[in-house]
C-alpha cells in the first residue's frame, strides 16, 4: 500500500492531541450563550410580530367597510388589555430591531463578527432604554383612556 | 491484475451545473435591505401613533383619513406593508423549513404563507389607494373635519 511507503519517513504519532476538543458546545457564533439566546429571541419576537402584523392588516382594512366600522374595532385597541398588548408589541419589535442591526453589522463588518458578545450586550441596553422611553407613555394612555378623558 | 483508471492530477474538474438564480442568497439579502428600511418605516410609525399626542387614544377613522390625505403617509404605509410582510413571510419560511420534517405538513404550510401574503399584499394596497376619506354611509361625527367643506 503506498500510504505505508512513506511512513517511515514520518515522524511518530504523538501520544495525544495537542489541540483539545472544547468542554461543552459554548461561546461560538451561533450555539450556546449569547450568540444562541440572541437569536432564540430573534425567532420568538419574530413569530409574535407577524402574527400581530397579520391581524394588523385586516383591522386597518375596515377603514374601507366605514367609519363607524372602524372606530369600533379601533376602540378595542384603547382597552387597558389591549393596551398592555401593544407595549409588549413595542417591546418584541424594539429587540427585533436593535438585534436585527446587530446581525446586519455581524454579516457585514469584521468589528461586527469580533465583538458580537459586546453587540448583544450594546442591544440589550438600549433595549431597555427603549422599554423605559415607552411604557410610562403608553401606561399614562391605558390610564387615562380607562378614566374616560377626552382624547382629541 | 486490475487497472484502475485514475484522472489526471492537477486537471480542474468543474461538474456541468446550470446557472440558476441563488434564491437564498437574495432572500438572506432581501432580510437585511428591508430590515434596515423597517427600523425607520415602524419606529416612525409606533412614534406617530403610539407616542406623539394622546397616543393610542387618538386613533380612530378621522385619524387615519387625516394621514392619507398626505402622500407621504400613502407611500409609507404602501413601502411598510409590503416590506414589511414580505420580510415576516421570509421569516415564516425559513423557520416552517427548520421545524417542518414531515415533507407534506412543510409542503402546506408554505403554501399558506404564501397565499396569506399574496392575499394581505393585495388587500392592503387595495385599502390604502381606493381608500374613501369621506364615505356616504358615514354616521354623523365619524368623518374628519376637512369633509364638511365638500
Amino acid at each position: 500500500m503506498p500510504e505505508n511507503s512513506a511512513g517511515t519517513l514520518a515522524p511518530p504519532p504523538a501520544a495525544k492531541p495537542r489541540i483539545k476538543p472544547p468542554r461543552r458546545l459554548a461561546g461560538t457564533l451561533y450555539r450556546g450563550k449569547e450568540g444562541m439566546w440572541s437569536w432564540v429571541l430573534h425567532r420568538i419576537t419574530g413569530i409574535a410580530i407577524y402574527f400581530f402584523l397579520l391581524v394588523h392588516i385586516l383591522d386597518t382594512s375596515i377603514v374601507r367597510v366605514s367609519p363607524q366600522a372602524y372606530n369600533g374595532v379601533i376602540d378595542e385597541y384603547k382597552t387597558p388589555l389591549m393596551g398592555l398588548g401593544e407595549l409588549f408589541l413595542v417591546i418584541a419589535i424594539g429587540y427585533h430591531a436593535l438585534n436585527g442591526l446587530r446581525i446586519i453589522l455581524i454579516d457585514f463588518w469584521s468589528f461586527g463578527a469580533r465583538h458580537q458578545r459586546l453587540m448583544f450586550v450594546v442591544v440589550i441596553l438600549l433595549w431597555i432604554v427603549l422599554i423605559a422611553g415607552f411604557a410610562p407613555t403608553q401606561i399614562h394612555n391605558i390610564i387615562l383612556e380607562a378614566q374616560g378623558h377626552a382624547s382629541a | 491484475m486490475t487497472t484502475e483508471t485514475i484522472p489526471a492530477p492537477r486537471s480542474s474538474y468543474t461538474p456541468p451545473r446550470k446557472r440558476r438564480v441563488n434564491w437564498e442568497k437574495w432572500g438572506w439579502l432581501y432580510m437585511r435591505i428591508s430590515g434596515l428600511f423597517l427600523v425607520v418605516l415602524i419606529f416612525g410609525h409606533l412614534f406617530v401613533n403610539l407616542v406623539a399626542g394622546n397616543g393610542v387614544r387618538a386613533i380612530d377613522f378621522a385619524f387615519v383619513a387625516g394621514k392619507w390625505a398626505d402622500p407621504f403617509w400613502v407611500v409609507w404605509d404602501t413601502l411598510m406593508l409590503w416590506l414589511a410582510l414580505i420580510h415576516g413571510a421570509n421569516g415564516m419560511r425559513t423557520i416552517v423549513n427548520d421545524y417542518a420534517h414531515k415533507p407534506v405538513i412543510r409542503k402546506t404550510l408554505l403554501i399558506a404563507i404564501l397565499v396569506s401574503t399574496a392575499a394581505l399584499i393585495l388587500l392592503g394596497t387595495l385599502v390604502i389607494y381606493t381608500f374613501d376619506p369621506c364615505p356616504s354611509n358615514a354616521i354623523a361625527g365619524t368623518l374628519p373635519s376637512f369633509c364638511k367643506a365638500g
